[in-house]
């Protein structure tokens, strides 16, 4: 990011909202300890859960928390897009649909008359999509919610212009590395680590859970196999669409593997 | 279809120290059971930080101990693939189980290290770079079984006995002591028989030892391996073992040997492995391998490791750490314009090739030792064994679809 955007010294920020429930960003105001050196490096130009300054665009880094649920939304993507040079999506809603997305298995008018006493009053899509559907994507930083720590890298990587060290592997290398037991192996519990994109740093498996899998797929992610395996631990084919179905849901290799046992229940 | 050349190949891929009969030392003593805390207190006592198994997460791990307290006494394994299950056992033995979850790798060649770190000068581009001096703590190893010991063998020729000498991994290791302890019976994954590697300790260790209950008594038989460790039995209260003693430690180590049921051919399995690159077996193994990275990471003898640079917001500052790695990545081989083993067929090849063929080529031996942890701790209980079986079952069939000379690169 050699060159700011606008005339200050510093890059500029912007955080951005769509459908989503602010963990992502509040991950941001969690640094705590490090939101001093962030405030220092850059010129927070817009972030409305933190501040109400705002400073106009083009923006060097936009964060773009949330997915696209509304014919409103989907026109606003674009118009941060043309105002950022960099766009990040964070966390599950804007990297794969995030858990709205389960409208994306049903028909939503149902849910909308269900919920809503004016169902009339309700413009929204039938689908929840991720950012990377509507604009270009930089880069996503993936997980429900994202790691303060691998934001932190993600805007030192942006800011000294170099690749970020998000590496895309399983949760099972944060087990090793950690010397967790593996709970599939030693216990029989399911576990999504296998299939699972790392970043959590393997928090569940160190508790004796198996992997829910919010950080979503990894790299070419072998859901099947898992699957087979799953069943062969006993988990019926309505257990395994759910073990896919949570906040990752509509993730492509997630959608595949829930849909084809939703199929056989 | 053996070539002269094959076998001998086949001949010098492990390390076989005379496996098929037990034999104890001369030099060996007897030391009661109730005098293994004097043991574990001498090396405390010695500056050393003592390193053995206990029950931890459902499993008997490696982790720091203080008494024989956190010994597993009573537990053991039971291993399949795929699945490993903690059990009591009748006989309340120390070391009743087989092997840990993980190896001693970890303190040797840790998960994660930091190598250096830079810091610029003012503003005029100049930099400074610290070496972080390692100042490894003296360990001693309780526990390491004949396996563990060929793997610790195989990465010391690996990271010290080359030309580039990895200065953390060989701080480490000389700062370790190693007291080994034989097996008294093997898991369903085992076949450090087949690879030549065990169950009987022959060298490498420091002290070892056969635990040895029987029905009026629980003693160790130990043998010094070293001056450290025939210093160590100096401390003790041992009397010298008897020819009875030494009878009974072999009993221990021929029910090891008994008990184990795996076999793996390893004849001709150099040329069997690198003759057949394109054998459509590959895509087989490829449709259950979930490239998780588990069988490497478990590994005793992988070594490879990632490099990364960190930096601070502010620039000021950068580091750079040396990380696990493993082949079942796609960043493992990401060069420029992508991945080079891009399939999952190409990387379970990879890691099966290097550790059992063309890892003889590179380092003598075998880059197996057969203590079953990939088999194990696979979680969809892919057996490298019977992989290798099928292989060659496949391309010794006349009618096989054998791709030896080209095959169809699809």
């Amino acid at each position: 990011m050699a060159s700011p955007a606008s005339t200050s010294e510093k890059p500029k920020l912007a955080v951005w909202k769509f459908a989503s429930c602010d963990g992502c960003q509040l991950s941001l105001l969690d640094c705590e300890d490090e939101l001093l050196a962030v405030a220092d490096a850059v010129e927070i130009a817009y972030f409305p859960e933190a501040t109400r300054a705002e400073v106009e665009g083009p923006y060097d880094l936009s964060l773009v928390e949330g997915s696209i649920t509304t014919p409103h939304d989907a026109e606003r993507i674009h118009k941060i897009r043309r105002e950022s040079k960099y766009l990040v999506a964070i966390g599950a809603c804007a990297t794969a649909g995030g858990i709205q997305a389960l409208r994306n298995f049903k028909n939503v008018n149902e849910f909308v008359a269900l919920v809503y006493a004016h169902p009339e009053y309700i413009e929204t899509l039938k689908v929840s999509t991720p950012i990377s559907y509507h604009v270009f994507v930089d880069f996503e930083l993936q997980g429900c919610p994202i790691n303060k720590y691998q934001l932190l890298e993600l805007i030192s990587a942006l800011l000294n212009d170099r690749r970020p060290n998000i590496p895309p592997h399983s949760v099972c290398v944060e087990c090793k590395r950690r010397g967790t037991v593996c709970v599939m192996v030693a216990n029989g519990t399911p576990c999504l680590g296998p299939v699972t994109h790392a970043g959590c740093g393997a928090i569940c498996p160190a508790y004796q859970r198996g992997c829910y899998g919010c950080y979503g797929p990894k790299e070419a992610p072998n859901t099947a196999a898992l699957a087979d395996e799953f069943l062969r631990l006993g988990q019926d084919h309505a257990a395994i669409a759910r073990f896919f179905r949570t906040f990752t849901a509509n993730a492509e290799a997630f959608r595949k593997e829930s849909v084809a046992h939703e199929h056989e229940v | 279809m053996q070539t002269p050349e094959t076998v001998e190949v086949a001949a010098t891929e492990v390390p076989r120290d005379g496996q098929d009969s037990p034999h104890f030392s001369e030099d060996a003593v007897l030391l009661e059971a109730d005098a293994l805390q004097a043991l574990i207190d001498g090396l405390r006592d010695d500056g050393y930080q003592v390193m053995g198994p206990m029950v931890r997460d459902q499993a008997v791990v490696y982790d720091e101990i203080q008494d024989v307290e956190a010994l597993p006494s009573g537990w053991t394994d039971e291993q399949a693939p795929g699945r490993y299950r903690l059990t009591q056992q009748d006989r309340a033995r120390f070391f009743g189980y087989t092997v840990s979850p993980q190896a001693w790798k970890r303190f040797l060649f840790p998960p994660e290290r930091r190598l250096w770190q830079a810091e610029r000068d003012g503003t005029n581009g100049s930099f400074h770079v610290t070496t972080d001096e390692d100042d490894p703590p003296r360990r001693a190893f309780l526990g390491v079984r004949a396996c563990e010991l060929a793997a610790i063998a195989i990465q010391d020729r690996v990271f010290m006995e080359g030309p580039y000498v990895d200065p953390v991994y060989a701080a480490r290791r000389r700062n370790v002591l190693i007291v080994a302890v034989n097996c008294g019976q093997a898991g369903a994954n085992c076949f450090c028989t087949s690879m030549g590697t065990g169950p009987q300790a022959t060298s490498r260790f420091d002290l070892a030892l056969t635990e040895v209950l029987e029905d009026d008594r629980h003693v160790f038989l130990a043998e010094p391996g070293s001056d450290a460790g025939a210093a160590l039995l100096d401390q003790l209260p041992t009397r010298p073992a008897t020819d009875d003693d030494r009878a009974a430690a072999r009993r221990v180590v021929e029910e090891a040997i008994d008990s184990v049921e795996r076999q793996f051919d390893t004849d001709g399995i150099h040329d069997l492995l690198l003759d057949h690159l394109d054998h459509p077996h590959w895509e087989t193994v490829a449709k259950r391998c979930l490239a998780c990275t588990n069988c490497t990471l478990v590994c005793p003898t992988c070594f490879c490791s990632d490099v990364e640079d960190r930096t601070d917001l502010t620039g000021q500052t950068a580091e750079r750490w040396q990380t696990w790695d493993s082949c079942f990545t796609l960043d493992f081989s990401y060069i420029h314009g992508g991945s080079v083993r891009d399939s999952v067929e190409s990387r379970y090849r990879q890691w099966l090739t290097h550790k059992l063929a063309s890892w003889i080529d590179q380092f003598g031996t075998s880059g197996c030792v057969g203590c079953g942890r990939c088999i194990t701790w696979c979680p969809v209980g892919i057996d490298l064994t019977e992989e290798v079986e099928k292989l060659r079952a496949a391309v010794t069939t006349p009618d096989s679809p054998s791709t030896k000379d080209g095959g169809d690169r699809s």
